[in-house]
This record gives structure tokens, C-alpha cells and sequence, in this order.
């Protein structure tokens, strides 16, 4: 365990690291969500076409592959990207296809009587959206966007397969200079599994302000 | 001599839903100003008149006219063709409606049902929606639950925001349809006496779909009786009431005093 310690500065390091790739992707993979959720609800065929494409290209495919296709194949084609944009880019284009269904499915959670209510006070197609739709539909995503955050966290660990130094890459650095197996994966489960906590408490943080004072009720009318 | 401005016009129109024909060639009139009732058996499409007006449903033949206006269509370089969303908005101006549902917005407070459209439609400052919004919360008697949110309002309360909410935009015409029959018994007549008194004191056209027939008695100035798509008979309260003429007629008020409609 001693050596183990010794190690502290490159876990810490690896922590770090994973917590920038987790973040960094949940942004990309949240703003993703929204833009191809939503496409899913536009009047232009072709624009509900591209949105089930790119959800069936990315949920079908695994993300190991998606991401050594952007950081080995596209440079063949010109496009170079930096381990650590490489690793964002194929965990947030990966879990923003998952993430767009959960857009979808929470809006249409939304009872038809609030679309027609807005419809009849003559809001725009936007104005319903902004302020009628979107909002009641955010508390309903709440609770599998944290769970996708989970996933979206334990996924990053295949970005130390293209040299990206974070928790999973450090490990197997302690365990090629130290031949210790079992302390450093010990180690990196404990780190992952505080990281999950945390993460789950803020988004538990975030679950509570959005439901402040409100009460989504579906009523079932039509 | 000038006669009275018709604010609403069927003409010829019929409405299907598949294989159901809810409408059939139906010509309707309503005068400005004017208070209506609709009553007629479930089904008969007193509703669909209501959702075609509030443009919540399309029409298959005919033609509806606002203000002189066509609902479903436009002029484009003389012939007419479908409306374009652009019209329909421009159109929808004219319409409110209230629904059986309340349908208020369940994330904002009272205040803020009636506020928001204000802004978002009409482009007022929040101060103006507010004062607005403050008044017919005062009208309607629910001045003091102004931050309240819809779950923590009576089926009553939440029904008379929603008339406030509709109200607030001030359309030429008011739809109702059967704004108290989700209510329970003794919250019914808290909204119908805010329908009254907008009937006493406003030039504005109501339209109101009811099963309450005393209701319709004294709010209305023409009742029309639906069945099957088409209007059986039309008139004042008390004719329609005392005397009425057609079977069919005769045959739904017959049960609807012993209790079966
Ligand atoms: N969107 C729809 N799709 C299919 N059928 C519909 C739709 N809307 C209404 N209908 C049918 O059309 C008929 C007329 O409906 P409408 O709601 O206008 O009747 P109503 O006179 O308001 O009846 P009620 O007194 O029960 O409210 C009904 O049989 C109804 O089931
Ligand atoms: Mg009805």
C-alpha cells in the first residue's frame, strides 16, 4: 500500500483528468441531447430524418469503435484531434444520442391539453416550446439524466485506450512500474465510486431546484 | 339601415373524423356582442364547433369566417387557399377559450398564467401584464392567490385563472366548452357566476357548450340544439326551454330533467 501512496500525485492527476472528460462530455452530450431531441419534433421531414440517424449511427455503434475511428481514421482524412478531444467528442456524441430520447420522451410526456392551451393564448411554435413545453419536461428528464451522467462517468474510462492519462491509464501505469494488480484498480473503483456520489448529490441539487415550488401534474385532459 | 355585425359564419361546413361525420353542411350565424348556448346530446359535435373556431381542429369543406374574415382559408391573388400559419396566428387574435380542463400551466403561479401570455403575445412589460393580471385575479375573486401554483387550487380556483388567463388577451370572442362539468357539484357555481357577470357587462361574444340547462337559461340569447352534426333547432332561452318544437329537442330536454342526459 505504501507504493500505492507514492502514486498519489498521478491519481490525483488521473482524478482530475476524469473528472474534466466526464464534465467536459456531459456538456457536449447535453447540448446534443436537446438539439436532436427536439429535431425529433420539427415539421421538416428531413430534419426528423437527419435527428433518427445520427440516435441510431451513435446508440448502435460502440463507443470504443466511435472513438478510435476519430482519433485513428479521421487523421487519414486530415481531421486530428488531441487524445483528450477525441476521448469528449465519442463519449459525449455516444451518450447525447441516449441523452436525445430522454429529451424526446419528456416532452411528450407533456399532456396535450398544455399544447393546446398554449396554442389557444396563440403562443409561436417557439414560445410554446420555451416556455410551456420545455419546462414542465425538464423535472421528468431530471432523473435519467443523472443516471446517463453514471454511465456517461464509467464510459470515460475507455479513453485511456488512446493514451488520454486519466484514472484507468494511471492504474495501469502503477501496475507496469510496481507489478502491484489488485491495489491500484482497488484504489481507481474507490475514486470512481466517490465520484458517482458526488455526482448523483449534485444532480439530486439540481432535481430539487427545478421542482422547487412546482408540481408537475399531468391531467390527462385533452 | 345597418344591420348587426356578424362576427362568426359557417358556411356549408363539414367535418369528418375518418369514417365519423361530425359536422354536416352546417351554416351558423353568430352576431357580435352575442351569447350563446350550445347544448345537444354527447357526440353531436358542439365541441368540434368550438375547437374549429380556436383553429384546434381544421374543417374539411366549407368555410368559417371571423370578423368578416375566412378562419381556414386567405385571398392569395384573388382565389382562395388553405390558411398559412401566419393567418391562423394572425386570426387567433380574435379567439379565447376555455377548456373543460382548466389546462393552466402547472410551473408558473396564478399571476404567472396570466402574465406570461401577456408578455409573449402581446409584447407587454412585466409591470403592465401584472397590473393586468392583478385586476381580473380581483375580478374573479382570487386576488389573494396570486402565488399559488395550479395543484394548490381548487378545481373552481384553477377554472376561474383560466377564465382570467383567457380573458387577459382580450379576444372578441370567448369560447367555454363545459367549463364546470370537471368540477365537483358545489364548485360549479363559483365559475358560473364569473360567467354571468362577463355576460352582463362585456361586448364580448361568448360562446358556451353546457350541460347545465339552467345556466343556459339565463346567460344565453340564443340557444342552439345539436344533434348529429347539425343544429335541430335555435332561439331564445325560453322558447327553446318551453317550447320546444322539434322532437328531438323535446325528446333531449325530457331527459335531461329526469337526470339521464
Ligand atoms: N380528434 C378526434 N379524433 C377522432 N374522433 C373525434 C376526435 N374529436 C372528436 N371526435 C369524435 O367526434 C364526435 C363529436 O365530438 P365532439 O367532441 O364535438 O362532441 P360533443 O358534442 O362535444 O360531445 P360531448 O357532449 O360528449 O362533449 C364524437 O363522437 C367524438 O368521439
Ligand atoms: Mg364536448
Amino acid at each position: 500500500m505504501d507504493s500505492i501512496i507514492e502514486y498519489s500525485p498521478i491519481l490525483i492527476k488521473g482524478t482530475i483528468t476524469t473528472i474534466q472528460l466526464t464534465l467536459a462530455s456531459a456538456v457536449l452530450a447535453l447540448t446534443i441531447s436537446f438539439i436532436v431531441g427536439l429535431a425529433r419534433f420539427s415539421r421538416h421531414r428531413s430534419v426528423r430524418a437527419a435527428a433518427i440517424c445520427y440516435l441510431e449511427f451513435f446508440r448502435g455503434t460502440s463507443a470504443i469503435v466511435q472513438m478510435f475511428f476519430m482519433y485513428y481514421v479521421l487523421p487519414l482524412m486530415g481531421v486530428h484531434f488531441s487524445p483528450l478531444t477525441a476521448g469528449i467528442l465519442a463519449c459525449g456524441c455516444n451518450l447525447g444520442s441516449y441523452g436525445s430520447e430522454v429529451v424526446r420522451g419528456a416532452i411528450q410526456s407533456v399532456s396535450r391539453g398544455q399544447h393546446e392551451a398554449a396554442l389557444a393564448l396563440n403562443y409561436t411554435t417557439y414560445q410554446r416550446y420555451r416556455y410551456v413545453l420545455i419546462p414542465q419536461a425538464i423535472p421528468v428528464m431530471i432523473p435519467t439524466f443523472s443516471n446517463l451522467l453514471i454511465e456517461l462517468m464509467k464510459l470515460t474510462a475507455v479513453a485511456s485506450l488512446i493514451t488520454i492519462s486519466d484514472l484507468t491509464f494511471m492504474a495501469q501505469i502503477i501496475r507496469v512500474q510496481t507489478a502491484l494488480t489488485l491495489e491500484p484498480f482497488l484504489v481507481i473503483l474507490v475514486i470512481y465510486f466517490i465520484i458517482a456520489t458526488l455526482l448523483v448529490q449534485f444532480t439530486k441539487l439540481v432535481e430539487r431546484k427545478f421542482s422547487k415550488g412546482r408540481q408537475v401534474v399531468s391531467d390527462g385532459g385533452r | 339601415m345597418a344591420s348587426v355585425e356578424k362576427i362568426i359564419e359557417f358556411r356549408d361546413v363539414s367535418k369528418s373524423f375518418g369514417e365519423l361525420q361530425v359536422l354536416r353542411n352546417l351554416d351558423l350565424h353568430v352576431n357580435a356582442g352575442e351569447k350563446l348556448a350550445l347544448i345537444g346530446p354527447s357526440g353531436s359535435g358542439k365541441t368540434t364547433i368550438l375547437r374549429i373556431l380556436m383553429t384546434l381542429e381544421d374543417i374539411d369543406t366549407g368555410h368559417v369566417l371571423i370578423d368578416q374574415d375566412y378562419l381556414w382559408h386567405q385571398q392569395v391573388e384573388g382565389k382562395l387557399q388553405p390558411a398559412s400559419d401566419k393567418h391562423l396566428h394572425k386570426m387567433r387574435e380574435n379567439v379565447g377559450m376555455v377548456f373543460q380542463q382548466f389546462n393552466l400551466f402547472p410551473h408558473l403561479t396564478a399571476i404567472g398564467n396570466i402574465q406570461q401570455p401577456q408578455m409573449l403575445v402581446q409584447g407587454k412589460d412585466k409591470a403592465d401584464a401584472q397590473a393586468k393580471g392583478m385586476d381580473l385575479l380581483k375580478m374573479v375573486g382570487l386576488e389573494e392567490k396570486r402565488d399559488h401554483y395550479p395543484h394548490q387550487l381548487s378545481g373552481g380556483q384553477q377554472q376561474r385563472v383560466a377564465i382570467a388567463r383567457a380573458l387577459a388577451l382580450e379576444p372578441k370572442i370567448m369560447l367555454f366548452d363545459e367549463v364546470t362539468s370537471a368540477l365537483d357539484p358545489e364548485l360549479v357555481d363559483e365559475v358560473l357566476n364569473v360567467l354571468r357577470m362577463l355576460a352582463s357587462d362585456t361586448d364580448t361574444t361568448m360562446l358556451t357548450v353546457t350541460h347545465e340547462m339552467n345556466f343556459a337559461r339565463e346567460f344565453a340569447d340564443r340557444v342552439l340544439f345539436f344533434d348529429k352534426g347539425q343544429i335541430v333547432e335555435a332561439g331564445e332561452p325560453k322558447e327553446i326551454f318551453s317550447r320546444p318544437q322539434e322532437p328531438r329537442t323535446q325528446d333531449f330536454l325530457k331527459k335531461y330533467i329526469a337526470g339521464i342526459a
